[in-house]
């Protein structure tokens, strides 16, 4: 429908051909194609093209329109208007001839009436003579009057023949005069009266005003024309069938025959077409004219909106016959108008985010303060609790008895691990504050890689071998902090120790070519130079291997992260506070290094930090030798400086060696050693000297154990008897309490006192318990535990079987598990209470236990006392203690069930 | 023959303290162990034989739950994953009671993979763990022909 190709050139042809198209009616005698036809030999194409645009802008289907002209209203009041205007025209012609006649007829009178009184004079003066009677003469002036007008020719020969008369001459000359005048004003009367009434004859006569009303369309097209003209408008009529009957449209790109008679849909195609068909047809059907925007999507324009107005339209019967319909081109305007929009949007969300932004510096902030705040109440606390340490170490030099020292051992590891927890966090608060400054300072690291060896295997309780390997091309002299890489290798050094149980533990040195990963990190590189140091540096790759148990795949993820550790099993058995590793990758990353880990369950693991390094000159060497000695606590002997492999065997072996060979007794931490029976002791010494054949004959079986170190080392196996050593309270004080056990042992049974306290209770009284456990082998353990307390006791297994058994018979305690199947324990116990403050066992019917069970439930009713529940719990989530609680239980057992913890709750629940 | 029951039991003690390191055994095979005594003088066989039994019992209905085709009953597997969890961690099984929190983890995460290699690591540990005590109970009554007494392994 619009055509781009708008040019000045164009719009000059169009001025001139369009004036002639505007309406159908003139367009009538030229056939559609003929100025093309004509046109075709004598121009080039482009002026065809020009030609032919200005012709089709308008097309009309000239056979119905005229009709649709008669038949609408809109048509037919066109021409009325014009008819009416014409009329009007007219009768304003008849009124101005009317009034230019009442004017000449008034002049008449007036000339008459001067003619009349120049008679009398004229009279008065030649009767005077003649004796002419006055009154005669008066009466009959008019009809004289025209009698001589009507022979005046013969009066003007007696003029002439009168006019050598002296004044009666010159009066009668004048007379003549007048005479004249009055015969050719009367004469001109006479003609105009004829020609008024001609005039009226011929206006009366104009019956069909054609050429006047052709005027008047010419004026009303030029003037639509003039507004038209340039305007981006696409009107047309279409009818009940929406085909087109009339189109205008300023830039056609069709012929008339491929829009005329055919409807939207067949002469488009695309998006919007399908729209704007469906609008114009409910339009028509709702007999309401109405707007609205469509978007085109054809081949023939591409995309453009338009906004259209279809108006329907009326026979002058009221019933409908078709739609007006004119398109005006927005695409720009929509185009604005939904740039406008979207600036609008991205107003808001930039808005949005910067209130966001905003709200993230402020918690930001208050992370910020809230990890100072941590670091200030941590630096608090450390200093009061090392005193408590302090003081607690200085009680244990003094003389206590076994039970005392106990206790104390345990308040000084707990005191420790407290200690070093606090220190963790004030370092990773430190470092992810940004407080922690890096130190630049000259170390050798041989020197630290052996100190921290040492330092580790004076405080080795295991059959460990600790070692460090430094390649030889790791320069003698570099620039770092040393403090931090200490303190990086110490954490995974004791790490590694913590969790290899043989084998060996170590560290490798090397140097590698810078990793990719530093190419790019240029805030290093900054830092490097901001230390003035013009010296090459290089990247040194540290491994820190062991053969321990290594770290389950799934659970490397969260190895460096903030107290976690690979699992809570691990916690339980191991300790620490799980902040170590964490610590140690910041302090690498802080130092533009990296840490990665790579394990292999049960073979060991390797913790690798990559970290550069400047090397520091030569000359330097001497200057700084004091310095650097100082710092990593080292006698400087020549031969260390560049040594390059260093072995550590644990210390304890060559304490206690001093027997002899009881090197396989080592693992037992001392202070196990000495509270230990002698008698013990012996015992294995008076063998120590046969372990090695031992150790040969045992090998079958030693051989599957092999498989979990890396190293063959076979005095490694004779530790079995060493306790674990890594949760030093824990494990101490428990194999304090088994090697007493074994002592007694030797002497009599352990369990004769436990036994003969049940024993007399049960004289007392046989408390009644209910077990409530699914579980067959926890059911046999159990009752074996409960057999050693001396008390017997029911089973249920589920819920249902637990209400059933309280309904029959009345229990003083409960022991119940809590994921069980049909009923589990919670539910259990939650209906039991019900049961206990109602009296009936309503809710449990309701939940659907089976009634007939608890028929009788009239016999056992209770007592006014609480039943005891005990929960046992897996102690996981989904069972956690405050369940248990919140569903009725009055305690909880945490599974396994120990001999212990049955025995306190038992003595606890029941007197 | 002081020697030769000296000799097995320090035998019995490294191969016992040998299974708790490898993390085999934990303390609730201990406490297992101390309950057992002159009334029930194989209540620890009798516990641990229940236990296999069980293990059989448990990894078949879960390889059964698993090998369906179609879609896989999680719930059904957790069940009986469950139960090996309560009776493995009842003996003291340390290293199947490990498989079975990490199975257990796989069967709510609805992890088929993950399940089927914990099955078949768990039922790798169980027959490892049963060859293990198998020997260890040798070793037991070898000492006690030998005419010792069974010594008292901690961990």
């Amino acid at each position: 429908m619009v055509c781009e190709m708008e040019t000045d050139h164009q719009i000059d042809e169009m001025d001139v051909e369009v004036l002639s198209s505007m309406w159908p009616e003139d367009v009538g005698g030229t056939e559609p194609d003929n100025q093309f036809n004509v046109e075709k030999p004598a121009g080039d194409s482009d002026t065809l093209k020009e030609v032919d645009i200005a012709e089709k802008r308008t097309m009309a289907d000239l056979k119905r329109l005229p009709e649709l002209m008669n038949t609408t209203d809109q048509g037919s009041s066109q021409l009325t208007n014009l008819v009416k205007q014409w009329e009007y025209m007219q009768d304003h012609a008849v009124r101005l001839l009317r009034e230019e006649l009442k004017i000449l007829t008034k002049q008449r009178e007036e000339a008459e009436a001067k003619e009349l009184k120049i008679i009398e004079e004229h009279n008065f003066e030649t009767e005077e003579p003649e004796n002419v009677p006055v009154l005669d003469e008066s009466s009959d002036l008019f009809r004289r009057f025209k009698e001589k007008k009507s022979d005046a020719l013969v009066g003007r020969k007696r003029i002439e023949v009168d006019e050598e008369f002296d004044t009666v001459a010159y009066w009668k000359q004048k007379a003549l005069s007048l005479e004249k005048m009055l015969e050719a004003s009367t004469e001109r009367e006479r003609r105009l009266i004829e020609k008024l009434n001609e005039s009226l004859k011929t206006m009366e006569s104009h019956s069909a005003p054609v050429e006047e009303l052709t005027q008047n369309l010419k004026r009303a097209e030029g003037f639509l024309h003039f507004i038209l003209q340039n305007a981006p408008i696409v009107m047309g009529h279409q009818d009940k069938d929406l085909r087109y009957l009339f189109i205008y449209n300023k830039f056609p790109t069709l012929r008339e025959h491929d829009i005329l008679g055919k409807t939207d849909v067949e002469i488009f195609h695309g998006g919007g077409v399908k729209e704007s068909e469906d609008f114009k047809r409910e339009v028509l059907e709702k007999g309401k004219a109405s707007k609205r925007e469509i978007t085109f999507e054809t081949d023939l324009f591409g995309s453009k909106t338009f906004l259209i107005y279809v108006e329907p339209v009326y026979n002058k019967a009221g019933e409908k016959i078709g739609i007006n319909y004119m398109g005006m081109e927005v695409t720009d305007q929509v185009r604005k108008r939904e740039k406008m929009a979207k600036l609008r949007e991205d107003n808001a969300v930039r808005k949005a985010m910067e209130s966001e932004l905003t709200k993230t510096i402020h918690i930001t902030e208050e992370t910020m303060r809230a990890k100072q705040m941590l670091a200030t109440m941590s630096h608090e606390i450390r200093s009061p609790l090392s005193g408590v340490v302090g003081m607690a170490e200085i009680l244990s030099t003094t003389k206590l008895d076994k039970e005392q020292r106990q206790l104390l051992n345990v308040m000084i590891s707990s005191g420790d691990l407290v200690l070093q927890l606090i220190n963790d966090i004030l370092d990773l608060s430190k470092v992810e504050s940004g407080v922690m400054k890096l130190e630049a300072t000259k170390f050798r690291p041989r020197e630290v890689v052996k100190h921290v060896l040492q330092t580790a295997a004076a405080s080795l309780k295991k059959d460990l071998t600790l070692e460090g390997n430094i390649a030889d091309e790791v320069p003698i002299l570099v620039v770092g902090d040393v403090l931090r890489i200490r303190q990086i290798l110490t954490n995974l050094i004791s790490n590694a120790i913590k969790f290899t149980h043989q084998g060996k533990v170590g560290i490798k040195l090397k140097v590698i070519p810078e990793p990719s990963f530093a190419s790019d990190n240029t805030l290093n590189a900054d830092a490097q130079e901001q230390n003035g140091m013009a010296e090459t540096s290089v990247w040194i790759r540290c491994d820190v291997y062991d053969t321990g148990i290594g770290i389950p795949e799934n659970a490397l993820p969260c190895l460096f992260k903030k107290y976690m550790q690979a699992s809570a099993d691990h916690a339980r058995k191991y300790g620490g506070t799980g902040l170590g590793l964490a610590i140690c990758k910041q302090l690498v990353e802080l130092m533009g290094g990296q840490l990665t880990v790579t394990s292999q369950v049960n073979l060991g693991s390797t913790f690798t930090f990559i970290l550069p390094y400047k090397v520091a000159t030569a000359n330097d060497h001497s200057d700084d030798q004091e310095e650097f000695s100082d710092m990593v606590d080292h006698q400087p002997e020549p031969d260390d400086t560049t040594e390059g492999y260093f072995q550590f065997k644990p210390l304890l072996g060559s304490i206690y060696s001093n027997g002899g060979p009881v090197i396989s007794n080592n693992f037992l931490p001392h202070k196990v050693m000495l509270n230990s029976p002698v008698k013990l002791i012996n015992g294995f010494v008076d063998n120590t000297g046969q372990s090695e054949a031992v150790q040969v004959e045992n090998g079958d079986y030693m051989d599957e154990a092999r498989h979990e170190t890396r190293s063959g080392h076979c005095p490694e196996y004779e530790n079995g008897n060493g306790p674990c050593p890594s949760k030093e309270s824990e494990s101490c004080s428990s194999s304090q309490a088994s090697s007493e056990m074994e002592s007694e042992l030797t002497v009599s049974s352990p369990r004769e006192d436990v036994k003969t306290e049940p024993e007399v209770r049960e004289t007392i009284k046989q408390p009644n318990i209910l077990l409530v456990e699914d579980n067959k082998i926890n059911i046999m353990v159990a009752k074996s535990m409960m057999k050693q307390l001396g008390y017997t006791f029911d089973i249920a297994n589920n819920g249902v079987e637990a209400i059933t058994a309280i309904n029959g018979s009345s229990y003083d305690l409960v022991l119940m598990d809590v994921c069980m199947p049909v009923l589990d324990g919670l539910k259990a116990t939650r209906l039991i209470r019900a049961y206990e403050e109602s009296g009936t066992w309503d809710a449990a019917v309701e939940a659907g236990v089976d009634t007939k069970k608890l028929e009788n439930k009239q016999l056992h009713v209770r007592s006014t006392n609480r039943l005891p529940i005990i929960a046992m719990t897996a102690n996981t989530l989904a069972e956690s203690s405050e369940e248990c609680y919140a569903n009725g239980m009055d305690s909880f057992i945490s599974k396994p069930v120990t001999l212990q913890k049955l025995k306190e709750c038992l003595q606890k629940y029941l007197h | 023959m002081d020697a030769l029951v000296a000799q097995l039991q320090m035998q019995y003690r490294n191969y016992t303290a040998s299974l708790y390191q490898q993390g085999f055994l934990d303390d609730q095979f201990t406490e297992l162990k101390k309950l057992q005594d002159d009334a029930s003088p194989d209540f620890v066989a009798e516990v641990l034989s229940l236990f296999f039994e069980d293990c059989v019992k448990l990894i078949g209905n879960m390889a059964r739950a698993l090998d369906q085709t179609g879609t896989v009953d999680f719930s059904q597997v957790g069940a009986s994953v469950h139960q090996l969890k309560g009776s493995s961690s009842s003996v003291g099984a340390k290293r199947v009671k490990g498989l079975c929190v990490t199975f257990k983890e796989y069967c709510e995460a609805n992890n088929y993979e993950g399940c089927v290699r914990c099955l078949q690591q768990i039922d790798i540990e169980y027959k490892a763990l049963k060859t293990k005590l198998q020997d260890m109970f040798n070793l037991e009554k070898q000492i006690v022909q030998a005419g010792g007494k069974v010594p008292q392994v901690d961990n």
